[in-house]
C-alpha cells in the first residue's frame, strides 16, 4: 500500500536512516561524556566515537582522517572554508572565483568578503548549468587565491567537471573549494583524484541527522590552513572552536559508511527510477528538462511545465513532496536565480518542479507521481491563459505584458 | 505555509473557467500581470443592456491564491451592475480567502482585473474608462 504523502524532496533533506539513528542512540545517554575530556572513561567513549566517525568520513571522501574538521552544517562548512582561506592567504591575493549558481551560503558568505576587501569573480554558467572552462581560466589571475565552485548543483542535479577545474586552480596557484553536499555519498568523490583542497559536506542530505557536517580540510600537497571563525578551545586542530556534537558527529559518520556501502547499487537503482519519472512527464507537450542531462546526479529531475505555474501546480500534487523555482515559493517573488542563471526566461523559471528521488523512494511511488503531477498539469492548464494562447497560436513574446 | 480552505476550495473547483467571445460588443476582457512575474490573469464579462455583469469567466496562470481570487472574482461580478463591480475592494478578496500577506499582490491582481474588464466594456460601448486608482506592482 502506497503511504501519502510521498516524499520528493530528497535534494533539501533525507529522512534519517533507522540504522543511523541506531548508532546515535547509545551517544545521547550512556555514551554522554565530552570527547575532550581526557582523564575519564566518559571522555574517552566519545573521544572514540568521534575518532571512529572521522574515520568513516574520511574513508567516503578517499582523504585521511586528520583532515576532517566537524561543524555544525554545510553553512558553517562553506562560511568557514571562505572566509578562513581569504583571512589566512588575503597577503598572497585578494581575488576568489565563484559561480553565480552556488548555494546561497557561498554567494553570502563571498558578499561578506567583499565588504572586506575581496574581490570576487561570478562566473555565468553555460545553459546546460556547466562551468566554462575557458571562461574560468581566462578570469584567473595572480591575485586568485581560491577557486570555489560546487560539485553538483541543488537545484539541477548537475555536476560540474570538478577535475578539470582542481587543475586550472592549481596551475594557477589557487586552492580549489567545493561545496560537495549534494554529491557525496551519492556519486563517488575523491579528493585526491579530484584534486580538492577543502570540500563541505552534510549529514542531513545523506540520511544523517542535521545540524552536523564537516569540512575537508586538505593536510599534504599543499598543507591548507584556514583561520578558525569561532574563537575558544581549540577544537578541531585549532580550526573550530565548540564542545563536539558527539551525537551528531556519530550519525554522520555512520551516514557515511553506509553510503559508502551502498552508493553503487543505489545510484543505479535511482537513476533508472529518475528516467522513468523524466520519459514519462517529458511526454506532456511543452515539458522540459532543465541542466545538462548526462553530468548530473542520478537521484534529481528538474522538469519546467511550460504555462502553468510552479506553486501552483504544487498546489495540485498534494500528496506529494516536491520543490519549485517559482518565486512563490519564497517571500521574494523573484524566480530561481539558479534557473534565471541558465538562460531560463522567468516563466520558464516559475514553471518548474524539483523531483529528488531517495534510498527510500520506490517505484510505486514514482508511478503514483507520474501520474499525479500529469494530472496537475492537465488541470492547472486547463485554467492557464496562456496555454490557451498557445494552442491558438498567439505568441506570447507580442503581447505588451503590464510587469508588475 | 498553509492554505485556508476557502482557497483549497476555489482552487480545487473553480468557478466560471472559461472564455467568452471577446469580439462581442457586450463582453469585457481584463488581461493583467505578466508570465515573468509568475501570474497572469485574464477575467471576463458579459454586460446586459442594463448595464449587469449576466456572466462572468476567468483563466489564470499562477498560485493557489490567484486562481482562488479570480474564481472568486468572478462569483462576486455576476448580477452586479458595472458600477457596483467597482467598488470590489482587493481587501474584500484578502479578508474572504484569508490570504496571508505575502499573497496580498495576488488579490490585488484580481481586482485590477475586474477594473481593466470593465473598461474593456465601457471603452467598447462608448464610456470613458475609468482612472486606475490603485495598481499592482
Amino acid at each position: 500500500m502506497l503511504k501519502t504523502p510521498i516524499y520528493l524532496d530528497n535534494n533539501a533533506t533525507t529522512p534519517m536512516d533507522p540504522r543511523v539513528l541506531e548508532a546515535m542512540l547509545p551517544y545521547f545517554t550512556e555514551k554522554f561524556g565530552n570527547a575532550a575530556s581526557r582523564n575519564h572513561p566518559f571522555g574517552w567513549a566519545a573521544e572514540e566515537g568521534v575518532d571512529y566517525a572521522r574515520e568513516q568520513v574520511a574513508k567516503l571522501i578517499g582523504a585521511s582522517e586528520k583532515e576532517i574538521i566537524f561543524t555544525s552544517g554545510a553553512t558553517e562548512s562553506d562560511n568557514l572554508a571562505l572566509k578562513g582561506v581569504y583571512e589566512m592567504y588575503k597577503e598572497k591575493g585578494n581575488h576568489i572565483i565563484t559561480l553565480t549558481t552556488e548555494h546561497k551560503a557561498v554567494l553570502d558568505a563571498c558578499k561578506h568578503l567583499e565588504k572586506l576587501g575581496a574581490n570576487i569573480t561570478y562566473l555565468d554558467v553555460e545553459s546546460d548549468g556547466l562551468v566554462d572552462l575557458n571562461k574560468l581560466e581566462a578570469a584567473m589571475t595572480d591575485q586568485t587565491i581560491l577557486v570555489a565552485i560546487m560539485y553538483a548543483n541543488n537545484e539541477i542535479g548537475v555536476i560540474q567537471p570538478v577535475k578539470e577545474i582542481s587543475a586550472i586552480a592549481h596551475k594557477h596557484g589557487a586552492l580549489y573549494f567545493t561545496d560537495a553536499v549534494q554529491a557525496v555519498g551519492k556519486i563517488p568523490v575523491n579528493v585526491d583524484a579530484d584534486g580538492i583542497d577543502l570540500l563541505a559536506l552534510s549529514a542531513h542530505k545523506m540520511y544523517g541527522p542535521k545540524g552536523v557536517g564537516a569540512l575537508y580540510v586538505r593536510r599534504k600537497n599543499p598543507r591548507v590552513k584556514v583561520t578558525s571563525q569561532m574563537d575558544g578551545g581549540g577544537h578541531e586542530r585549532g580550526m573550530r572552536s565548540g564542545t563536539l556534537n558527539v551525537t551528531g558527529i556519530v550519525g554522520l559518520g555512520k551516514a557515511c559508511e553506509l553510503c559508502y556501502n551502498e552508493m553503487e547499487e543505489e545510484a543505479k537503482r535511482l537513476s533508472a527510477l529518475r528516467d522513468k519519472l523524466e520519459s514519462n512527464l517529458t511526454v506532456l507537450e511543452e515539458s522540459y528538462v532543465n541542466g545538462n542531462r548526462s553530468h548530473r546526479l542520478p537521484h534529481t529531475a528538474n522538469i519546467s511545465f511550460k504555462y502553468v505555474e510552479g506553486e501552483g501546480l504544487m498546489m495540485s500534487m498534494k500528496d506529494m513532496a516536491v520543490s519549485s523555482g517559482s518565486a512563490c515559493t519564497s517571500a521574494s517573488l523573484e524566480p530561481s536565480y539558479v534557473l534565471k542563471s541558465l538562460g531560463l526566461s522567468d516563466d520558464l523559471a516559475h514553471s518548474s518542479i524539483r523531483f529528488g528521488l531517495g534510498r527510500f523512494s520506490t517505484e510505486e511511488e514514482v508511478d503514483f507521481a507520474i501520474e499525479k503531477t500529469k494530472q496537475a498539469v492537465n488541470h492547472l492548464r486547463e485554467l492557464s491563459p496562456l496555454w490557451e494562447m498557445f494552442k491558438e497560436g498567439i505568441d506570447l513574446d507580442s503581447i505588451e505584458w503590464a510587469e508588475h | 505555509m498553509a492554505y485556508s480552505d476557502k482557497v483549497i476550495d476555489h482552487y480545487s473547483n473553480p468557478r466560471n473557467v472559461g472564455t467568452l467571445d471577446k469580439s462581442k460588443k457586450s463582453v469585457g476582457t481584463g488581461l493583467v500581470g505578466a508570465p515573468e512575474c509568475g501570474d497572469v490573469m485574464r477575467l471576463q464579462i458579459e454586460v446586459d443592456e442594463n448595464n449587469v455583469i449576466t456572466d462572468a469567466k476567468f483563466k489564470t496562470f499562477g498560485c493557489g491564491s490567484a486562481i482562488a481570487s479570480s474564481s472568486l472574482a468572478t462569483e462576486w461580478l455576476k448580477g452586479k451592475s458595472i458600477d457596483d463591480a467597482l467598488t470590489i475592494d482587493n481587501m474584500d478578496i484578502v479578508e474572504e480567502l484569508a490570504l496571508p500577506p505575502v499573497k496580498i499582490h495576488c488579490s490585488v491582481l484580481a481586482e485590477d482585473a475586474i477594473k481593466s474588464a470593465i473598461n474593456d466594456y465601457r471603452v467598447k460601448n462608448g464610456m470613458e474608462a475609468i482612472v486606475l486608482e490603485k495598481t499592482h506592482h
